[in-house]
């Protein structure tokens, strides 16, 4: 991903434009993250509607306050990332309370679990998407095209060992969506927007 | 609002993680000295469809552990000349096996190593964990008509300092589609076989390219744009010499871009265009603003022209608006014949966007049934006396049909002609798209599906001037 190189000086520059109020720099901005934001919506949220609605919401709140981001924390693209997580996430616990009040079946537990695992399958796509792209390609190779790590080597052009540590490599970074459970993202860190 | 977690870029060790397996909640389980549960190898989840089994159920997993034992519960393997391997091959294979990934062998291997080391085992757990998270990306295809509505509701709510000029947004728009259209498709596909179309003035023609290449011409053309902005020509040095005086025509800047050593590869033709087409956007909408608004951005130009330039074409101008809404025509029409190619269903703009383009057509047509009327291919004008400029002049009546439709009323005799209902010698209709099409050159003129009154050769002579307004 092209992004992924992008100089910080992008996130600085994209920020400044947005502050001055160039409308242009919103459509770059939707033009870079539009695809992530959307993608990440739709996997909390597994629907069309609420991740078009969450959508709006992101990029309502970044162009309202462009200052909200700070560039030394880090990358725009994560910031936009967390944004739209805690957005969705919020919007999950809303719409699945209100369901369980209205006497729709499950436990608040169920609801819980629930929350977490749509949190965890949304880091899990942020993290693949987010990942160099030789650790992406051999998971691709392994994963999707079920090619040995062997085939996997030879299609990459790299020793069977860096095939492994690469497969290895990227599973160990996709296992740590599990680590933050704690972004199941209490509605008072969500108040963000 | 600090970034949580996952979402700051990767950071280092990964080597010894904790693993939390986020199943059970359970943090601690992971004792190294307690026999660990094993998880299993993956087994074909796509052609099941079903969720990955879960790694820790104790019933699988104790089986496996006991299969693994009694095979060799003392001896080493080595003892009875077995695959042998040490223990950091044995952990370097733990991401291939947890993608089942190894050899029958080394897969035998891991397993019954899993049952004398914890530490492996408590990876191999959370490495089996994590192949349960990939999923294919779901390819939704983003509705470009969100992008419109999220731009929309922003803009309503903080009113932009600089807006998109209403003239460039067709142009905004239409390389946002295209640019979604690239995104999905696959690296193979950008060679796939394109085949330009046009019509040369007596005849269809064509030119034999690829996806990549037809991205590569409309960053060349584009780039028409961007020097009459001052900014950077995409085509560097390739582009001397494409001119005879009258600087180069979109044909022969594509060509030369082409045969150039700064044409990139296959899909990397994609960032140059989108960077010009987003560098031209930006350019005209703070144009006339204040100044030094390169300063933020890549390209580093800050072009802010007082008066917006003519864009020459080579044997053609048109104004700054024009040759913007004209780029934004290109880019729809070129865009159905990369979706065309890869098999991709692709609309036609909305329809205000739309109708600008036919309005753009409609108003060169007069110029164009000149340009051919001097060379000999459109019949001599019909006017006992020449009509002088501003005044009006036989005309035909162009219908467009559909949501972008309308009525332009087109002087036959002189581009100075105004268009005259009085003087009406025929009258056209015709679908929008369809309009869009044969003034693309991908409509023979006669073709064209249009209902028709009047004067025959005004009428030939206006659906061949249309089809000529079409070029490489």
């Amino acid at each position: 991903m092209a992004d992924r190189d992008a100089p910080p000086r992008w996130d600085r520059g994209m920020q400044q434009r947005l502050a001055r109020g160039e409308a242009a720099a919103l459509g770059e901005l939707y033009d870079r993250f539009g695809s992530l934001v959307h993608g990440l919506a739709h996997r909390v949220l597994g629907d069309e509607k609420a991740a078009d609605s969450i959508t709006g919401e992101v990029f309502t709140h970044v162009w309202q306050h462009p200052d909200a981001y700070d560039p030394r924390q880090g990358p725009l693209r994560s910031w936009v990332a967390a944004l739209t997580h805690r957005l969705a996430v919020q919007r999950l616990r809303t719409t699945e309370t209100a369901a369980l009040v209205r006497g729709g079946g499950g436990s608040a537990e169920e609801l819980e679990g629930r929350v977490r695992r749509a949190s965890v399958a949304a880091r899990a796509d942020y993290i693949v998407h987010s990942m160099p792209a030789p650790l992406r390609a051999a998971l691709e190779l392994a994963y999707f095209q079920r090619h040995d790590y062997r085939r996997t080597a030879a299609r990459l052009g790299v020793t069977e060992d860096e095939a492994r540590r690469r497969l290895r490599l990227g599973l160990q970074l996709l296992s740590t969506a599990h680590d933050a459970a704690v972004l199941g993202v209490p509605p008072e860190h969500g108040g963000a927007a | 609002m600090s970034g949580a977690g996952p979402y700051e870029e990767g950071d280092g060790h990964f080597e010894e993680g904790g693993g939390g397996d986020g199943k059970n909640g359970n943090e601690e389980h992971g004792d190294p000295g307690r026999s660990p549960r094993i998880p299993m190898p993956r087994v074909s989840v796509e052609d099941s469809g079903l969720p990955l089994p879960t790694p820790e159920q104790p019933d699988k997993s104790s089986a496996i552990t006991q299969l693994a034992e009694p095979t060799e519960p003392s001896a080493r393997p080595e003892s009875k000349g077995r695959t042998v391997l040490e223990h950091h091959v044995l952990k370097s294979l733990l991401g291939a096996w947890a993608l089942a990934a190894c050899s029958a062998e080394e897969t035998a291997a891991v397993e019954e190593h899993l049952g004398e080391c914890g530490g492996c085992a408590e990876e191999a757990l959370r490495l089996r964990d994590a192949v349960g998270l990939l999923h294919r990306p779901e390819s939704l295809d983003l509705d470009p008509g969100l992008r419109t509505r999220v731009l929309a509701s922003c803009l309503q709510r903080r009113p932009p300092r600089f807006p998109v000029p209403d003239w460039a947004a067709p142009y905004d728009a239409e390389t946002a589609r295209l640019d979604a259209l690239l995104q999905d498709i696959g690296d193979s596909e950008w060679d796939a076989p394109v085949r330009l179309r046009w019509f040369d003035g007596e005849d269809a023609a064509s030119r034999r390219t690829t996806v990549a290449g037809v991205i590569a011409h409309l960053t060349s053309v584009d780039g028409l744009i961007a020097v009459a902005l001052g900014l950077d020509d995409p085509l560097g040095d390739a582009a001397d010499g494409t001119g005879d005086g009258a600087g180069p025509t979109p044909e022969a800047r594509t060509e030369a871009y082409w045969r150039s050593a700064h044409l990139p590869r296959a899909g990397s033709v994609r960032m140059p265009w989108r960077e010009q087409t987003h560098a031209l956007v930006r350019t005209v909408s703070v144009a006339g603003g204040v100044g030094g608004a390169g300063e933020t951005d890549t390209d580093g130009s800050d072009a802010t022209p007082d008066a917006p330039p003519a864009v020459s074409y080579g044997d053609f101008e048109l104004p700054l608006r024009d040759a913007l809404l004209d780029r934004a025509f290109e880019c729809w029409i070129h865009a159905e014949d990369i979706a065309e190619a890869v098999d991709y269903p692709y609309e036609p703009p909305a329809p205000r966007h739309l109708r600008g383009m036919i309005d753009l057509a409609a108003r060169m047509l007069p110029g164009m049934l000149a340009v051919r009327r001097r060379a000999g291919l459109a019949s001599p004008a019909r006017t006992r006396h020449l009509v002088a400029a501003g005044r009006p002049g036989r005309s035909l009546r162009l219908e467009i049909e559909g949501l972008a439709g309308g009525e332009w009323l087109i002087p036959l005799d002189s581009p100075g002609a105004v268009g005259s209902a009085e003087h009406e010698v025929a009258h056209v209709a015709l679908d929008g798209v369809e309009f869009c099409r044969l003034a693309a050159g991908h409509i023979a003129p006669r073709e064209a599906a249009v209902g028709q009154v009047g004067d025959r050769e005004a009428i030939r002579d206006v659906l061949y001037a249309a089809a000529s307004l079409s070029r490489m």
